[in-house]
């Protein structure tokens, strides 16, 4: 489902975030990226979603040669993935509804598909009774689970989190993950980068570890 | 190889059948949502329309002036006639002949005199000068006048000045002058007030593209966020420009209406005193407001500006937002 040949991303001040890297995870397969900060697992990720386009090398994601895809396309690539953030960027002037509303509204859905499916979202998160709150009037576990809702509401092939468990403490870290698992086991790819090693070694996924732009090692057959 | 386990594609575009109905769908969501936002700061978006509607009101009431003066003024600048006074020493007859030989000009339409004794009944009558008049009645000194109606067209204003000096030049003649010289200097000016209301309506349409232009850059830097998070989320340009292009047509048609009523206003503070006035001359004459055609473009003008200047700022601004 995302698959790396030799990608190399090089920045205009010189700098190389990734260098010559490979990797490929499977379809409805589960991985972490891991390594310290500036080690370029949000290059990686960038490089997904289509942030940003590799210097070398190709990055296939979906069936698709991103390096091939048209600017005019990219909306509807993104549309296939869903992404959580370590900040979680809820927009705080919305209602949680609204906000994990956004993604259907962007695909122009329904008013009573998005109702529907928000609902749906927000219960396999356990916060449907929070759907007319703000988003500041959540803890901060909550509100990595409103970004978590919003990030599969739409149904994506693809789940992307960069460092969802940053700022949470490790019970509500260990919540979250199991989250990721859950959508892992309805047939979702999922790629987290995460630096928490001691959350994440005993979970039985493929480990991807960077360090100063190329993978040190790994465990499983995702490089 | 790559991609040809993939139970499925990615998907890139949306789905034609489906394509129409979220496109209203879209459209409606977005025109709502717009609405609610406006309503949300009203005091903010009121100032903003009625920065519209001032820079609107301007040239429409301009236009509403000018438009009444020439409505008053109709049906009078039908007239070319020629007035031809006479020297004091020609008879009656003397000028029945002249009127007589004007007659078979083929630049001349019709000709009727006025004799001395006619011209000094009018005015006594009009006047109200009567017994001063008697005074002078052995002694009238009002010249006898032929008004000539000439067969030209009010346009051929070359061919009228040549008659006219024609005119003027033949014995027996005092002098000759149009009849309503003073309305074609009125016209005159009109067509160059006319002139300079388009170029100031010119003028302030600019500033409502400038007007507006600044607030869609402002409200574009106040929801930089959620402008990224919707580009992450895949939405299109055209999704994320839609909700600035509608507020921009709200601020604009908000603008018109503002102007519709302050040109009102105006119309309904003056109708009262320049009805007055004319009925000072003895005249009907009542203000003319903005009629539905008027207000129509009014509005639409509004409308269209909005939209412009949403336009041209979003298009600019937008640009450089990408997610991080």
């Amino acid at each position: 489902m995302i698959e790396f040949h030799g990608v190399t991303k090089r920045y205009p001040n010189g700098h190389e975030a990734l260098r010559n890297v490979s990797l490929r995870i499977e379809s409805g397969a589960m991985a972490f990226l891991t390594g310290h900060s500036g080690a370029g697992k949000s290059t990686l990720l960038r490089l997904t979603t289509l942030l940003e386009r590799c210097t070398k090398g190709q990055v296939l994601v979906g069936g698709h040669n991103l390096s091939r895809l048209s600017r005019r396309r990219i909306p509807y690539f993104r549309r296939n993935i869903g992404v959580v953030f370590q900040n979680h960027r809820l927009l705080m002037d919305r209602t949680v509804f609204d906000n994990v509303a956004l993604p259907l509204v962007i695909a122009g859905c329904s008013h009573a598909e998005v109702g529907r499916r928000v609902r749906a979202a927000l219960d396999k998160v356990g916060l449907l009774d929070k759907s007319r709150a703000n988003p500041i009037t959540l803890s901060g576990g909550e509100q990595q689970r409103v970004g978590i809702a919003r990030a599969v509401v739409h149904r994506p092939r693809i789940l992307l989190a960069d460092e969802p468990t940053g700022n949470l403490d490790p019970e509500l870290s260990r919540e979250i993950m199991g989250l990721f698992e859950s959508f892992n086991h309805v047939g979702v790819t999922v790629l987290i980068a995460s630096h928490d090693m001691s959350l994440i070694a005993n979970m039985g996924y493929d480990i991807l570890a960077l360090k100063d732009g190329s993978f040190v090692h790994s465990q499983g057959s995702a490089v | 190889m790559a991609g040809s386990r993939e139970p499925a594609e990615f998907t890139l575009s949306s789905t034609g059948s489906r394509r129409l109905r979220s496109w209203l769908t879209r459209h409606l969501q977005t025109f709502f949502y717009t609405l609610g936002l406006l309503s949300r700061a009203p005091l903010a978006s009121f100032l903003t329309a009625a920065v519209i509607g001032m820079a609107l009101a301007l040239p429409a009431g301009l236009y509403v002036l000018l438009d009444n003066v020439q409505d008053a003024t109709r049906g009078w600048d039908g007239s070319n006639a020629i007035s031809l006074f006479l020297e004091l020493d020609v008879s009656d007859d003397g000028a029945g002949k002249m009127a007589g030989n004007l007659g078979n000009w083929p630049e001349v339409g019709s000709v009727r005199v006025i004799t001395r004794g006619q011209a000094l009944e009018e005015f006594r009558e009009l006047s109200g000068f009567a017994e001063v008049m008697d005074a002078f009645s052995s002694d009238n000194p009002l010249p006898a006048v032929i008004v000539v109606e000439p067969a030209l067209d009010a346009g051929e204003t070359v061919a009228m000045e040549k008659l006219l000096e024609r005119l003027g030049t033949l014995p027996g003649v005092d002098y000759a002058q149009f009849d309503l010289a003073w309305l074609k200097r009125l016209y005159g000016v009109l067509r160059i007030v006319e002139r300079g209301v388009l170029v100031l309506a010119g003028l302030l349409a600019a500033g409502v593209l400038l007007v507006v232009g600044n607030t869609m850059r402002l409200s574009i830097e106040n929801r930089r966020q959620e402008i990224e998070i919707a580009k992450l989320f895949g939405a299109t340009d055209a999704f994320i420009r839609r909700p600035f292009l509608y507020s921009g047509l709200l601020y604009g048609a908000l603008g018109g209406v503002i102007a519709w009523l302050l040109v009102m206003v105006c119309y309904m503070l003056l109708g009262e005193p320049v009805h007055r006035l004319t009925a000072l001359y003895s005249g009907d004459y009542r203000l003319q407001g903005l009629d539905g055609v008027a207000s129509m473009v009014l509005f639409g003008a509004g409308s269209l500006l909005g939209l412009a200047g949403s336009w041209l700022s979003v298009g600019r601004h937008l640009a450089v937002i990408e997610p991080s």
